[in-house]
């Protein structure tokens, strides 16, 4: 495989992604960036499946439509990290900021520290695709808010083994996808468009292979991280907005 | 003499229908209805006051009333009292579809267009070179040539039309897959553009993608890298003009199989647009998205920001501006909708007309006006209109309504239910197959050809042989029926000034 080198050290964002989007477009590779330092729309909209290992701290929109790199981030990432992703991969080797995996549609974002406001929201997948957000750490407020596919794992690990939860309104609006959320949550952290109950047995189907993979690229032990009890939410409603609408009243209003 | 009251309603029963319950009877408190001597079932149609209460308790439909109550000058229209009724009985948002059918004052009506007389002389289209070509796009603001007149400057991304008429979006789930693709092929042989909407882009389209503007709005719905490069143009929705402020709910009963490959959701699922963008609270996270965009699409692409016209659209429009946006579309508030709550449809949002003049006043003002084109639409009806919108300072018009008139929309406003009997809003396969895309493309073909004609006439008439020489040229527009203040905002004057 290829490796390429690139020091961002005084790059803006666009003199960045051209040099990216030119070793992509030679194959596989492994494309190696250092001092990156608050460049926006790394990797935006990039189809090629290739490698991309960032140092020090990307800036908003990382991966934004993206739907083939793998990206790995030695440091923290800000808002908006995997905007309408599409597909491959994002780890995060620190926390993330606000609206992480923004309407995303497919492929995965590990986090291996806590993340913002409203990460994962509006995710959502079809019978092709649907995309993961894990989160090692915890999430702020409106965590899964217009959920509609997809699934989202938050793991609390940062949390002493405590593993607390203080986000709120969690799955606002959520009318797909499930949310697992390790270490429980009070009654009114959740939202009431989400329903909770204990994850068991068939729940292993979708965690076990989206934390084996976390385990292994942040180096935890998988069995524990599976031996975590697991609240699971799911939306109250798939059509939470049937009821609100009625034709006009100059026609038969439909059977509810 | 004789006082004489003129019966205001006419009772009409069914004699085959009625069954003699005595019910009319009974809850008419007005004595209406009444058995005679020899027992038959009479009305007095002068004490009929409308009430429909006999109407609404006769088992068998058999009577009906004839005449109406004063209904213009009153408060409590027909409508109001029906939409009244449905929402007690539901509780819920009545929904209405296509552009408000409220008589709020149609401004294009009160402007009226220039022409030459003997001082400068007018131009015959049939005879003379006229050009409607436009195109769509940020221009410098100087150029740089070399030595040799070959241009330096790099332009940014420019889109040409072949006349300054395009299609607005509207998304397959509001309108059928053979509407979205009449208005595709008539757009690739116009060369012009036509608008995927918010829905996705079915893959049957993708052939059409030199003329196509694909969107990006809240719901995200449909958009990958692929959606993205299978453009001329990325518009970003924010806003509509019949439904500024608030996103878009598509049911899941439309939601079929297709419907549901194309936004890429699952079958039957609620296709919802949040009212914002949630990476969009500010100017400065539009830009975010604009760059994003531009990054992801090479800065090949111009990109659009579609904003509904709302009381600031002009600090928002020099906002856009400022985002490095391309194009920006103002979509007034007469605009179309496949679904909408019918209150926010007839309420919300001004006149297209003012916030056009607004908007490329403070543009021009800003010195950003080469920055953006700006895109008209929201119930644009013919040529006229298109003229009148350019010489307020539209670059283009987009129309959608129009268009489906053309496809043979009568306006009936039940696009929401889905039951188009024309096939146009529905997603009910045997329906759409009503529509017959090349029959479709031709009829489009047609009236854009036919209006981009009539605009090479009313050019030719004003002397202007080029309808760029129209843009923002305000002095080819007088006004009719308006008052000083209307004048001062759309920057025209007075018809005999």
């Amino acid at each position: 495989m290829t490796e390429f080198k690139i020091n961002a050290s005084g790059l803006g964002y666009h003199s960045l992604n051209n040099l990216i989007k030119e070793y992509s477009a030679r194959g596989p590779g492994n494309i190696k960036i250092e001092n990156v330092f608050g460049q926006r729309y790394i990797g935006a909209g990039l189809e090629s499946k290739v490698r991309i290992e960032i140092s020090g701290t990307p800036g908003n929109d990382l991966g934004a439509f993206m739907s083939g790199p793998d990206i790995t981030v030695y440091g923290n990432a800000q808002d908006g990290c995997g905007n309408t992703m599409d597909g491959g991969r994002i780890v995060i080797h620190g926390s993330a900021g606000d609206t992480v995996a923004l309407a995303a549609r497919g492929g995965q974002l590990f986090v291996r520290d806590g993340v913002g406001y409203r990460a994962g929201i509006h995710m959502k997948g079809d019978t092709t695709k649907s995309p993961a957000l894990v989160i090692g750490g915890s999430a702020q407020d409106f965590l899964g808010e217009y959920l509609a596919g997809g699934v989202i794992v938050v793991l609390g690990l940062s949390h002493d083994g405590q593993r607390r939860h203080h986000g709120r309104f969690i799955g606002t609006g959520m009318h797909g996808g499930v949310i697992y959320i390790s270490g429980g949550l009070e009654e009114h952290q959740i939202a009431g468009d989400a329903v909770a109950s204990k994850a068991g047995e068939a729940d292993l189907v979708t965690l076990e292979p989206l934390l084996t993979d976390f385990a292994g690229v942040f180096g935890y032990d998988k069995e524990e991280l599976l031996s975590n009890h697991y609240l699971k939410l799911l939306p109250r409603y798939l059509r939470p907005y049937a009821r609100l609408y009625a034709p006009g009243g100059h026609e038969t209003a439909p059977d509810r | 003499m004789k006082t004489y009251f003129e019966s205001r309603f006419t009772i009409n029963r069914d004699r085959n229908l009625c069954i003699n319950c005595t019910s009319c009877t009974r809850q008419c408190t007005f004595g209406v209805h009444y058995y005679d001597e020899k027992g038959e079932l009479k009305s007095r149609d002068e004490n009929c006051v409308g009430c429909q209460r006999c109407v609404a308790y006769c088992p068998t439909g058999a009577i009906t009333i004839k005449g109406n109550l004063p209904e213009a000058a009153s408060n409590w229209t027909r409508e109001v009292i029906r939409d009244i009724t449905a929402q007690a009985e539901n509780g819920a948002v009545i929904l209405t579809g296509s552009g408000t059918d409220k008589p709020y004052p149609i401004y294009w009506d009160r402007f009226l267009l220039n022409a030459s007389q003997v001082t400068n002389p007018s131009l015959d289209p049939l005879r003379e070179p006229m050009e409607l070509d436009t195109y769509l796009g940020k221009k410098p603001d100087r150029i740089e040539l070399s030595p040799e007149g070959r241009l330096i400057t790099k332009l940014a991304p420019q889109v040409k039309l072949k006349t300054p008429i395009i299609f607005s979006a509207m998304s397959f789930g509001a309108v059928s897959l053979p509407v979205q693709e009449s208005l595709a092929r008539a757009a690739t042989q116009l060369g012009t553009l036509w608008n995927c909407g918010e829905g996705g882009l079915h893959p049957g389209l993708y052939q059409y993608h030199e003329n196509t503007t694909v969107q990006v709005a809240s719901g995200r719905f449909g958009v990958s890298p692929g959606y993205l490069k299978k453009a001329q143009v990325i518009e970003i929705k924010i806003g509509q003009g019949a439904k500024p402020g608030i996103g878009g709910h598509l049911p899941g009963e439309k939601v079929n199989a297709e419907i549901a490959a194309t936004r890429m959701i699952p079958e039957g699922t609620d296709a919802l647009s949040p009212a914002p963008h949630h990476d969009i609270y500010s100017i400065e996270d539009l830009a975010q998205l604009v760059s994003a965009l531009k990054e992801a699409t090479n800065y090949e692409k111009p990109i659009s920001v579609k904003i509904a016209a709302v009381h600031n659209s002009a600090a928002i429009a020099s906002g856009i501006a400022r985002s490095g946006a391309d194009i920006i579309t103002i979509d007034g508030f007469r605009g179309g909708t496949g679904a909408s709550p019918k209150t926010i449809r007839d309420n919300v949002g001004i006149p297209l007309e003012f916030a056009l003049a607004s908007v490329d006043g403070r543009l021009r003002q800003d010195g950003l006006r080469n920055k953006v084109s700006i895109v008209a639409s929201g119930g644009i009806r013919g040529s006229a209109d298109v003229a009148k919108a350019i010489a307020l300072g539209a670059d283009a018009v987009a129309i959608g309504t129009a268009a489906l008139v053309a496809l043979g929309c009568q306006l009936c406003q039940q696009c929401h239910t889905g039951r188009c009997p024309w096939g146009i809003c529905t997603t009910d396969p045997a329906l759409s197959r009503r529509i017959d895309p090349q029959k479709g493309a031709s009829r489009l073909v047609n009236l854009i050809n036919a209006w981009s004609i009539e605009l090479k006439e009313m050019l030719g008439g004003m002397g202007i042989n080029a309808v760029e020489s129209l843009r923002g040229n305000r002095d080819e527009l007088r006004g009719i029926e308006l008052n000083e203040k209307e004048l001062s905002i759309l920057g025209i004057r007075m018809a005999g000034e």
